[in-house]
């Protein structure tokens, strides 16, 4: 009986990842190798390797896709890494009201993609929205800029609304670490007379290497992944130019009833992910002594 | 005086700067959701004067957001309802034994996160037309419960392993089974992981999009995100109505995460500092 005990533990949990992730996941890759589109069943059946050929060498929205996700996911792991280890170091400090300041600043961790895009949407309003009003009223703009339907500021827009409700997530996890450092470490080092920068680079970031490190790769793959906010914000317009690699595949899938081209995108997808993070974890040598 | 001044720069400048940032949706959402509204809808006030609860009257009357709400109430306690006992038995296996395939295990419920939920909706999709769910609650809650619990797993795991195990040995001892001894001494120690556990939960499951989006098309399986997001797709956005919805959306969540937040911060960063 002890002996099966863990497995009877684990095997609810393991019935439902199968049916509802692993499975699901199996299919994608076996629909990858079939032309299947319900809306155009005369054309359905094996197709072997033709979607990733044609993904490769004839779509050109997929390059670009995959450009947009590279780029939106650069500035968000950087600005939200920037912004997370600021406060982090701030909100690590004594000092009166630091419970108040921590819960408000986290909140907008909880904030559903979609409620982003909302309160984000209301501010962005061309024609009396906060900016808007702001703007009008200090004599700055005279006339109304289209936040979300602008090329100039519509990605900068986007990715605000976005790292209004990331950086919380690696604020916590980097103060978590910071949290973890000995406060005799810091002693010491203020006593040999080393000052706040030396003390940052030489005590602080070496000892949060491994959060910092963990941290960027679940935001990366985060932010690559998540699809609420741009497409609810901008629907990946105009002209794909917010259209991100989920984002692509959401609109093959779901629009265009691809669903053997979509599932193939999904598998391109997949694979970029992993050979990413593969390749990320090794570059970083995460989990070895330095 | 320059010691003073040098913490106004480089400590309360940028915290204040930073609370700013955080708090202005907050507020352009209530002033907008709480203000009869100018001559262009949606114009922004810097105080919700003169006042009105008129945007909620026809939020719930007129935008039939009511049942968006109950809906949305039901799949994240049904949801959190799941989870919870999901998560304390394979987070108590993977915390207090040592079996063939733990390690397989812990790193395919990582995996999971992998998974981007835009590329599972065409084969859930499927799977859900054979199995007749399609615009049935209990689907929604069966696929959040499945898409929460890899993290719950491993969030509950991290909290059992601080209730020290010589407290269940010593209950043994005294001639509890074993599951009377987790039952009667670990749960009521777990009271900080099950708050975590369920809020996470209930927080992921209010806010889910894709799938509620995609699996429940009729307009009474709407959840409160989508029916928020049908405000959005609107060529002329009715804004007052959609600062009034996103209200709905928020308050809940944010109330949620304010009472749980030392637990819920305290346990992810646990487990991904401790790895």
């Amino acid at each position: 009986m002890r002996r099966w005990a863990p497995y009877l533990c684990v095997a609810p949990a393991c019935l439902l990842l199968l049916a509802f992730v692993l499975g699901p996941v199996l299919s994608v890759f076996y629909y990858s190798l079939q032309n299947y589109n319900p809306t155009e069943p005369y054309l359905n059946g094996f197709a072997g390797l033709g979607n990733f050929r044609q993904i490769i060498w004839h779509d050109p929205v997929f390059w670009q896709s995959l450009g947009i996700s590279l780029k939106w996911v650069l500035a968000e792991v950087v600005l939200q890494f920037l912004l997370g280890l600021g406060l982090a170091l701030i909100l690590n400090s004594k000092f009166r009201l630091r419970g108040a300041a921590r819960a408000v600043i986290f909140s907008p961790w909880a904030v559903s993609g979609v409620a982003v895009t909302s309160m984000w949407t209301l501010m962005y309003n061309p024609f009396g929205g906060i900016f808007d009003t702001v703007l009008k009223d200090t004599g700055l703009a005279k006339t109304p800029v289209q936040w979300l339907a602008d090329s100039h500021v519509l990605f900068g827009a986007v990715v605000t609304a976005e790292l209004w409700r990331g950086v919380p997530f690696f604020a916590i996890l980097l103060l978590a670490g910071l949290q973890a450092i000995p406060a005799d470490l810091y002693e010491a080092a203020r006593v040999d007379g080393a000052g706040r920068l030396r003390i940052l680079f030489r005590i602080t970031l070496p000892l949060l290497r491994d959060t910092i490190v963990i941290a960027c790769l679940l935001r990366a793959v985060w932010e690559f992944k998540d699809v609420d906010v741009i497409y609810t914000m901008t629907g990946g317009g105009p002209a794909y130019q917010t259209t991100t690699l989920p984002l692509y595949i959401a609109d093959q899938a779901i629009k265009e009833h691809n669903f053997g081209y979509g599932s193939a995108l999904t598998v391109v997808g997949f694979v970029i992910l992993v050979v990413f993070t593969l390749v990320y974890l090794r570059i970083t040598r995460f989990g070895r002594e330095h | 005086m320059r010691k003073a001044l040098d913490r106004g720069f480089t400590f309360y400048l940028p915290l204040v700067c930073y609370a700013i940032f955080t708090l202005l949706p907050f507020y352009s959402m209530l002033t907008l959701a709480f203000h009869v509204g100018g001559e262009t809808t949606g114009t922004f006030s810097y105080l919700p004067i003169p006042f009105t609860l008129e945007h909620f009257r026809v939020l719930f009357d007129e935008d039939s957001f009511l049942p968006y709400v109950r809906n949305s109430i039901l799949v994240s306690l049904g949801t959190v309802i799941l989870d919870i006992p999901l998560a304390l038995l394979a987070g108590y296996a993977l915390s207090r034994y040592r079996f063939r395939g733990k390690n397989a295990f812990m790193l395919s419920l990582l995996a999971t996160q992998f998974v981007p939920t835009a590329m599972m909706i065409i084969p859930i999709y499927i799977i859900f037309k054979d199995l007749g769910l399609l615009n049935n609650l209990i689907g929604l809650v069966l696929i959040n419960t499945t898409f929460e619990l890899p993290l719950a797993v491993l969030l509950m795991r991290t909290f059992i392993s601080s209730v020290p195990i010589e407290l269940e040995e010593a209950s043994m001892v005294d001639g509890c089974t074993q599951a009377r001894g987790v039952i009667r001494v670990v749960i009521p120690m777990l009271k900080p992981g099950l708050v975590a556990v369920g809020a996470f939960c209930f927080v992921g499951a209010w806010n889910g999009y894709l799938f509620a989006l995609f699996l429940m098309s009729e307009q009474d399986r709407y959840t409160v995100p989508v029916g928020l997001s049908y405000f959005l797709g609107e060529f002329n956005i009715d804004y007052p109505a959609l600062a009034a919805g996103s209200l709905v959306a928020v308050v809940p969540v944010i109330a949620i995460f304010a009472s749980a937040q030392r637990y819920i911060t305290g346990g992810l960063a646990a487990g991904a500092v401790k790895g």
